[in-house]
């Protein structure tokens, strides 16, 4: 034993300054879920110093938007977090409506609130599922993505896209979801929690699970403040802050939900509130069913915003004014700046919006969550085993495409 | 609500920095504050650190150009969380000398936010920590989100939008 001790001196007194080694994570690994570079400074597994580097994927929609009129904008904000990208469109919807005052039928609340729940539920499923797949638990990520599929085939359902939704319109939806439609809706809250029951039992009490992630990158409040998080992460260091209940929209203060909150801030209390989350969304949308106004129209009375029927384009002057306008996007836009925010998968999706009157908007800025607590990141992985940077980062839900946007 | 906040903050500010608003007025749920560019970070850390007014969060750090292409703007949208009172901070200064102290030091988390700010409006930051191009490549002498810079038009001339579009 005093002989261990002895070489240990010796090394400690000839290494004066201690030697990093730098290992490059990404930018394309498959750890990492998306194009995300860190350079990380290591002392042997410890890891000393992260440098992130993002924009790998920067696709400039800020600018593009500055020429495209208001409905063609959707599809942009499809791209931003493309594991929810419902909540993007209804967010960018809603930003727009606020800048006209459109009043819309409870109806279209209520559906609004139905989609953008289910896109919560498979934003929070398959980054869930995955933090099990980083800590080498692949089966209740088997388990669970069917369900991801059965949600994205209520999507096609209504706007016949999967990921890239650009779901309904501006006021409201382009039509009635279809009878098969709310049938799969249905079968979706009859199936689901049965199924998250399974994922959970094969996770959040699994010994090997939870010595994995507790103590995981934790955060505490005040720095979760300090560096403005939002959302499930921002919920699991303690703070009770949700977008729904605090500056409710689309009749979120008609429902009654719990919001989970956690202790720690580490990866096991992210994880949890996402769990918790998730039920509590299938509540809100059993709610929105049962409360459902059956005889309102789909949409808010906005002529400018929706194409009339086509054969009073044929046979009405009116109608077929209206159609061009709307197809060129000559539509009447007030003056003014709006910011409206709406509770996205992994926190407060904001809009702030510059309209000068004219087809386009004249700025048009995206709040995107994770853009804003990926910046904690480094100094949440310091002094961590790389293994454990790696579930830290699948647990904050940091997604390509909202990063860069 | 939103109208008494709006007098509330106005008169807090008025007492503690006579003639540092330039202009305070209600854009839809949103009081708006133009604070003049030299008490830009005594009044932000006033704000937050204020016990009654309290606004702790930093929600959004944005960049905007006025449509004469002669100022640029910085947009801070604080947030009062217990509260729930939200108000939106404005900053202008000239095109030619794009400078405003870095708020870094109030909320860690405008770092990124700045740096965001920098790389597409040319806002620079005094005193942030590593004021460098964050989503754009390092090589670019550009600041894009200039209006300087329209989408197409330089290399196309077989469109024109004189009809529609800006």
């Amino acid at each position: 034993m005093a002989k261990k001790d002895n070489t240990t001196n010796v090394i400690n007194e000839n290494m004066e300054e201690k030697e990093f080694s730098t290992l490059n994570l990404g930018p394309t690994h498959p750890a990492t879920h998306g194009i995300f570079q860190n350079i990380l400074k290591m002392d042997g597994e410890i890891i000393h110093e992260a440098t992130p580097t993002v924009g790998y994927i920067h696709r400039a929609f800020e600018k593009l938007a500055e020429r495209r009129p208001y409905a063609q904008i959707t599809p942009l904000t499809d791209r931003l977090n493309y594991c929810s990208s419902p909540i993007n469109n209804m967010g960018w919807y809603m930003t727009v409506e606020k800048l006209l005052g459109a009043k819309l039928p409870k109806r279209v609340d209520y559906m609004r609130v139905i989609i953008m729940e289910l896109a919560r539920i498979a934003d929070h499923l398959i980054c869930n599922s995955v933090i099990g797949v980083d800590t080498g638990a692949m089966t209740g990520f088997l388990y669970i993505f069917q369900w991801r599929e059965k949600i994205y085939d209520i999507y096609e359902d209504i706007c016949g896209a999967r990921l890239t939704t650009n779901i309904g319109r501006i006021g409201g939806f382009d039509k009635e979801w279809s009878p098969e439609t709310w049938k799969k809706i249905d079968a979706f809250l009859e199936g689901y929690p049965k199924a998250l029951k399974e994922f959970a039992n094969l996770l959040e009490r699994n010994k090997i699970f939870m010595d994995r992630t507790i103590n995981c990158g934790p955060i505490s409040a005040q720095m979760a403040l300090d560096y403005s998080f939002t959302g499930p992460n921002l919920r699991a260091a303690g703070v009770d802050y949700d977008v729904r209940v605090m500056n409710p929209y689309s009749s979120y203060q008609d429902f009654k939900f719990d919001i989970p909150v956690g202790q720690s801030g580490d990866t096991y209390d992210r994880f949890m509130v996402r769990q918790e989350e998730m039920y509590q969304s299938l509540e809100i949308i059993r709610q929105a069913i049962a409360k459902m106004p059956k005889d309102e129209p789909v949409h808010a009375d906005l002529p400018d915003f929706f194409l009339p029927p086509k054969d009073e384009v044929y046979n009405n002057m009116e109608a077929l004014i209206y159609h061009f306008k709307i197809v060129m996007g000559e539509m009447d836009i007030p003056r003014g700046e709006v910011y409206h925010a709406v509770e996205g998968g992994n926190g407060e999706l904001g809009f702030y919006l510059v309209s000068d009157g004219g087809r386009t908007p004249f700025r048009l800025h995206f709040r995107r969550p994770c853009f804003i607590y990926y910046q904690a990141y480094p100094e949440m992985i310091k002094g961590s085993m790389l293994s454990d940077a790696i579930i830290t980062m699948s647990s904050m839900n940091v997604i390509a495409g909202e990063l860069d946007a | 609500m939103s109208q008494d906040l709006l007098n509330k903050v106005n008169e807090q500010l008025n007492a503690k920095f006579p003639g540092a608003i330039e202009a305070s007025e209600l854009s839809y749920d949103f009081p708006v504050f133009t604070i003049k560019k030299e008490n830009i970070h005594d009044v932000l850390s006033f704000l937050k650190n204020d016990t009654e007014l309290n606004f702790h969060f930093l929600t959004d750090l944005t960049g905007f150009q006025t449509a004469d292409e002669k100022q640029l703007a910085a947009i801070y949208h604080l947030h009062n969380m217990p509260k729930n009172f939200r108000v939106r901070v404005k900053v202008f200064m000239p095109i030619d000398k794009p400078e405003v102290p870095t708020a870094t030091d109030i909320w860690p988390g405008a770092n990124w936010m700045e740096r965001e700010t920098y790389d597409f409006f040319g806002i620079r930051f005094k005193g942030h920590p590593n004021l460098k191009r964050i989503l754009n490549v390092d090589e670019m002498d550009i600041f894009p989100m200039r209006k300087e810079y329209p989408l197409e038009d330089q290399t196309r001339d077989d469109k024109s939008d004189k009809m529609f579009g800006r």
